[in-house]
């Protein structure tokens, strides 16, 4: 066990874990923060993304001891951002979510997406978004909000 | 009897003399002729292309060539498969926004989740690809000029080659490719970092050459 202190969405964390466990089970075990998701434990599907120092990361995979004091922003937090915030509010206004269990993954990677391309193209939109899947099949509607959230953050 | 003498030892003396000088002159004769320098050249290209063969041996194998693909994605394992998750290129080889190399390679292994890492993970340009778009391996030939051809390999020279072998966080991550997901060890190249430096010191030494074209050893 080692102690690390985080910087998550803007507040200082202590936690004492394994140098070994990965940021997904320090936020959802440690800080209970539970709106990232465990979905295959392997970066297969995008469901544990958060922002590390900007970079859409997959948590699952990223132990506790390579993060050092780069900032974590989840989406608990990315609300606080215009693109994130922009974002969200798109997500709802074209309904997108069904289930909702991949959702905070998707909104993350998007988020990212923007904040490099803020006018995305179809392509650049599969190519971003390529990695985070959803089981009921939300893709026509999240690339609609991803369009819409351009539109917004002109 | 003693003035015989004398003129008998000065006579031996200036044999011995004359001798040493002739053969000096001779041998130096011999290392200017032609042939001899072309015997020399040989040998030194010969050693070359042994020693790069060494090199093309390491570069071909999975922890490297994996990474310096023609394709729009990198590939993993010793099969070197498509990598997984949709991952791709991107415009400077690490990845797109969303989906960028560093969203799970990290800066160095992470052994408890089996995901590789080191500084600055990315793939090489397209520019050094050493397999075709079908994942075919280049041949000795084809990847030895891509090596050396300046314009394709970052401006590198054959001491900055050396210093890229020896030095490069990616290359020398070849060589502690940390555990798979399953725990086990990943395979290293076929010779130690020790050796490929040595056989790319030799082969640099030699003037950096290069099978011919018409060769297609894979």
């Amino acid at each position: 066990m080692a102690t690390y202190h985080l910087n998550v969405n803007g507040q200082r964390k202590q936690v004492n874990v394994d140098p070994s466990t990965p940021l997904l089970w320090v936020l959802r075990e440690e800080l209970n923060m539970t709106g990232t998701k465990y979905g295959c434990g392997i970066s297969a599907c995008g469901a544990c993304t958060v922002h590390l120092d900007g970079i859409a990361t997959r948590s699952c995979v990223v132990p506790v001891s390579l993060l050092n004091d780069r900032p974590i922003v989840t989406i608990e937090g990315i609300g606080a951002d215009p693109v994130g915030r922009t974002v969200q509010d798109a997500w709802v206004d074209k309904d997108v979510v069904q289930c909702g269990y991949c959702q905070s993954g998707q909104i993350m990677s998007a988020v990212a997406l923007l904040k490099a391309t803020p006018k995305p193209t179809d392509a650049n939109i599969e190519e971003s978004m390529g990695g985070n899947l959803c089981r009921c099949a939300t893709y026509v509607r999240i690339r609609e909000a991803i369009k819409s959230a351009s539109q917004q953050l002109k | 009897m003693l003035s015989s003498s004398r003129f008998f030892i000065r006579t031996l003396l200036l044999i011995l003399v004359s001798t040493v000088a002739w053969i000096a002159l001779t041998a130096s004769a011999a290392i200017e002729v032609p042939e001899f320098k072309k015997l020399n050249a040989d040998a030194n290209r010969r050693d070359g292309l042994a020693a790069w063969q060494k090199v093309y041996s390491v570069l071909t194998s999975p922890r490297c060539i994996n990474c310096h693909t023609a394709t729009n994605y990198p590939q993993q394992g010793d099969d070197r498969h498509r990598h997984f998750a949709n991952v791709i290129r991107g415009p400077e080889g690490k990845g797109v926004p969303g989906l960028n190399c560093i969203s799970c390679h990290q800066s160095s292994n992470a052994d408890s989740t089996g995901v590789p890492g080191g500084h600055n993970w990315h793939l090489a340009p397209l520019s050094m690809r050493w397999q075709d778009a079908n994942d075919r391996t280049f041949s000795s030939a084809a990847i030895c000029r891509a090596v050396t051809d300046r314009s394709k390999n970052n401006g590198l020279d054959g001491a900055a080659l050396i210093k890229h072998h020896e030095e490069e966080a990616l290359v020398l991550w070849a060589w502690n490719p940390g555990l798979r997901p399953d725990g086990s060890m990943r395979t290293l190249p076929p010779l130690s970092h020790a050796e490929f430096v040595a056989a790319t010191r030799t082969w640099v030494e030699a003037g950096t050459p290069c099978p011919p074209t018409n060769r297609t050893a894979r």
